[in-house]
């Protein structure tokens, strides 16, 4: 069972790592901030949450487990609220999304 | 791997020209540093180099950013000199290292004299089982109180550059700037504040049995009072925590080490002498790390918030580029 | 087997240099600033490096541990970070000063107005 719990744990720790190498992919190949930020968001949410309940998984106490349970919470309470931060200021500064009908240049910050 | 990620993002802030973009790398090498001294075990130091390098500087930079302009005039000569100079300095350090003591070996002489007797003594003679907060607070209590000393000092060299950001203080409310109609960052802030709040609290008192201590959690008590500025403008920041007490608390930390220090005096011992400070000597330097550790983390956090409301409060002039 | 057993220290050295080199050759004092941080963070490294026993672990004493780290060199990095904040921000009080006095942070520009004056 130990084996079992031990073995699920490495892979999600590999599959967080994954997306997490995913994510910064698409954050270097997307074309303009909006879309750049949407795959920003699979690191924070799909990665660490992978990543996390890997360690999770293969924590040694239950106290240890419930840190990490937190960390998520605060995880999943912040990124959200640091991309909706961003995208507000982007819009304030002019940055308008590329839209396919309208033709406008993509934003290159 | 982690040390070719700190290279990289150091080579990376020499290159950036536009400064937000500095800044944002330069909290980048502040995490990845941090997560480096971790794997160094140096969790204390880790702990306050995230909050410290990657939240307070981070913060100030951007303060500085807001005053003065974000571009970087492109260099008018070529670097050829400074170049030589820093790879000459780092070859010749490089060279320097091959004869200092193989990385890891606890044979080499920084093991031999007195960290050995620390880690030994410290848990029977203070009853401390984090070494670090030991030997800051009592075995070498009288460092810790010229830095903290420093840290004041630094806080009225601000002040006295910038001002106390006092100009603010009679804006409306909702006036004073910030971003409390947007609605998702009020509520998460709400919801974020008291137990950023707490958990500078339960890293001050957890101080004694894991990483912690007084710079942390003075620190990460300034974060949330700097997040609550940040959504509900400096007006309403400073109804709550007015200038004068950010003034009281610069000054109280470093007058309560002090008078710790007084007191071993006067109840017979030496300045600074925590064993007269309790019939039991363990008890007494149970008390006298208490105490200096709470004098510590006051100054740190009014130190921190005075900077934070000079450089908010500043006013900024009309020639400065966005 | 040296070489990969300072690898630490190569980086620290790396690192003072990159800080040395942005503080030398930069015009911007921001930058400036931002380099002296890296200057400071690389000796940060150098020592907590210097204090590591491999096999050994954080200097918190508990039961079954028998091999701790230093925690010489964590102490005195932990009154360096402090007071590398301090500086910093003294530094960064200064630069907006001198951006009310002279209207640019450029070091070139600012050589320029005072030899005007």
């Amino acid at each position: 069972m130990s084996i079992l719990l031990d073995a699920l744990g490495w892979a999600f720790l590999v599959a967080g790592g994954a997306f997490c190498i995913v994510g910064a992919v698409g954050m270097l190949r997307m074309p303009d901030l909006f879309t750049r930020m949407h795959a920003a968001s699979v690191i924070d949410t799909l990665g660490a949450g992978l990543i996390l309940l890997g360690l999770l998984l293969q924590a040694p106490s239950w106290q240890v487990g419930a840190k990490l349970a937190l960390i998520m919470v605060l995880l999943l309470f912040t990124s959200p609220a640091a991309t909706h931060a961003l995208a507000k200021a982007a819009v304030a500064r002019g940055v308008r999304p590329e839209l396919e009908e309208s033709g406008e240049q993509p934003s290159k910050s | 791997m982690l040390l070719v990620l700190l290279l990289a993002s150091a080579l990376a802030i020499v290159r950036a020209r536009n400064l937000f973009a500095v800044v944002v790398l330069s909290g980048i090498y502040s995490f990845i540093m941090a997560t480096q001294l971790t794997v160094l075990d140096a969790v204390d130091v880790a702990m306050t180099e995230a909050s410290v390098g990657a939240g307070i500087s981070t913060v100030l930079l951007l303060g500085t950013l807001y005053l003065t302009g974000s571009e970087e005039a492109a260099p008018g000569h070529r670097p050829v000199l400074p170049l030589l100079v820093a790879i000459a300095t780092a070859g010749m350090l490089i060279y320097g290292t091959l004869g200092i003591p193989v990385f890891g070996d606890p044979s080499g002489p920084i093991h031999q004299h007195v960290a050995p007797r620390y880690l030994q003594e410290a848990v029977e003679a203070t009853g401390i089982p984090n070494v670090v907060t030991a030997v800051l607070a009592s075995y070498r209590g009288y460092d810790t109180l010229g830095e903290t000393t420093v840290i004041f000092t630094a806080g009225i060299g601000v002040i006295l550059l910038l001002g106390m950001g006092r100009r603010a203080r009679y804006g409306a409310q909702g006036q004073g700037g910030g971003m409390q109609e947007y609605l998702v960052l009020r509520v998460i802030a709400k919801l974020l504040i008291p137990f950023a709040l707490l958990f500078a609290l339960y890293v001050q008192f957890h101080g004694d049995f894991g990483p912690g201590g007084g710079f942390q959690a003075g620190v990460i008590l300034a974060a949330g009072v700097i997040f609550y500025t940040i959504i509900f403008g400096l007006a309403n920041a400073q109804r709550l925590v007015p200038p004068r007490l950010v003034e009281i608390l610069v000054a109280l930390g470093v007058a309560i080490y002090a008078l710790v220090g007084d007191i071993g005096l006067l109840l017979g011992g030496n300045y600074l002498d925590y064993f007269v400070l309790d019939r039991d000597p363990v008890h007494g330097q149970h008390r006298g790390v208490f105490w200096v550790e709470a004098g510590v983390c006051i100054t740190v956090a009014g130190v921190m918030l005075a900077i934070f409301f000079a450089f908010a409060g500043r006013r900024r002039r009309p020639d400065a580029k966005s | 087997m040296t070489f990969i057993a300072q690898f630490n220290y190569w980086v620290a050295m790396a690192l003072l240099a990159i800080g040395l080199y942005i503080v030398i050759a930069r015009g911007n004092l921001v930058k400036k600033l931002v380099g002296l941080a890296i200057f400071q963070t690389s000796v940060y490294l150098l020592y907590i490096s210097a204090g590591k026993i491999i096999g050994g672990t954080a200097p918190i004493i508990a039961q079954g541990l028998a091999v701790y780290s230093n925690p010489l060199p964590h102490v005195l990095i932990l009154t360096a970070i402090v007071v590398g904040v301090a500086t910093l921000a003294l530094g960064l009080a200064l630069v907006v000063r001198i951006k009310e006095a002279y209207g640019t942070i450029e070091e070139d520009d600012i050589h320029s107005q005072d030899e005007e004056r």
